[in-house]
């Protein structure tokens, strides 16, 4: 009897287990913090919510940075901090090409090409993105090397700070994981 | 369905999403078809030629029955049935 009973425990927690590894969501490692790069993530952030999946951005290292304001300016930065904040690109208006860069010529002209061929920005990308419930989490330990504070972030509707764990468990819950 | 069929056929919504790239169309499909109910005709007018194969494949993922696309000079019109 007692036999059963642990069998049965132990069928429900593997049953669990299933049902926690089917959720209709997608898990988007966001590294990179290149203008094509960010532009594919949200490309295909946006078009999971169309499929109705739960989305969850998870920006770490050079990503951390497309997501500054370049209107906000915090203060109280150590002289390593306001280095990077120098080099890193202010903002997702000010994020380069991974390829063919050419001295910022070659993101202009691609700029100008998305515009003339209907393809939305990086930063309609990112409100658009708010809008349909994507949410955003960006890791903390990324910032804090990098010296960048969430006061200089941008204003999105579901944007939280958070560490590998909640990347990891998102990402176990999803049907759908991949790294960019 | 032939293409006359799918020329006549008695449109509920319209969604005009040539001014947008991918993933505009099917985002925009994805808006309108929560405005209409079941069995209604819907079309999207694309300029996107991706738009062809996405929106079927949508479609059948979202429980819509995919009717067949029209070409016209420079855009494409799909036709879906709401599940």
């Amino acid at each position: 009897m007692e036999n059963i009973e642990k069998q049965i425990k132990e069928l429900q927690e593997k049953v669990s287990q299933l049902e926690k590894g089917t959720k209709d969501q997608l898990s988007l490692v966001i590294f990179s913090g290149e203008l094509d790069k960010l532009l594919a993530a949200l490309i295909i952030a946006t078009g999971a919510t169309a499929m109705d999946m739960k989305v969850k951005l998870f920006f770490t290292f050079w990503a951390t940075a497309a997501l500054r304001d370049k209107k906000k300016k915090v203060s109280g930065k150590d002289f390593m901090s306001k280095m990077f904040a120098i080099m890193l690109p202010k903002g997702s208006s000010k994020v380069k090409l991974s390829k063919m860069n050419m001295g910022g010529m070659g993101t202009s002209m691609m700029k100008n090409l998305m515009k003339k061929k209907n393809v939305a920005s990086l930063e309609e990308m990112l409100t658009t993105a708010g809008e349909l419930g994507v949410e955003i989490n960006v890791c903390e330990m990324s910032m804090d090397l990098m010296g960048i504070k969430k006061e200089e972030l941008i204003v999105y509707p579901n944007l939280n700070i958070c560490g590998v764990a909640t990347f990891l468990v998102d990402a176990e819950e999803s049907k759908i994981q991949l790294f960019i | 369905m032939t293409q006359e069929e799918l020329q006549a056929l008695a449109v509920n919504k319209s969604v005009d999403a040539r001014g947008t790239a991918c993933p505009g169309p099917l985002l925009e499909a994805k808006k309108a078809i929560g405005t209409i109910g079941s069995g209604d005709i819907m079309e999207v007018l694309s300029a996107d030629e991706g738009t062809k194969r996405d929106i079927p494949k949508w479609a059948n993922k979202k429980g819509h029955e995919y009717l067949g696309t029209v070409e016209e000079s420079g855009f494409f019109k799909i036709y879906l049935k709401k599940g």
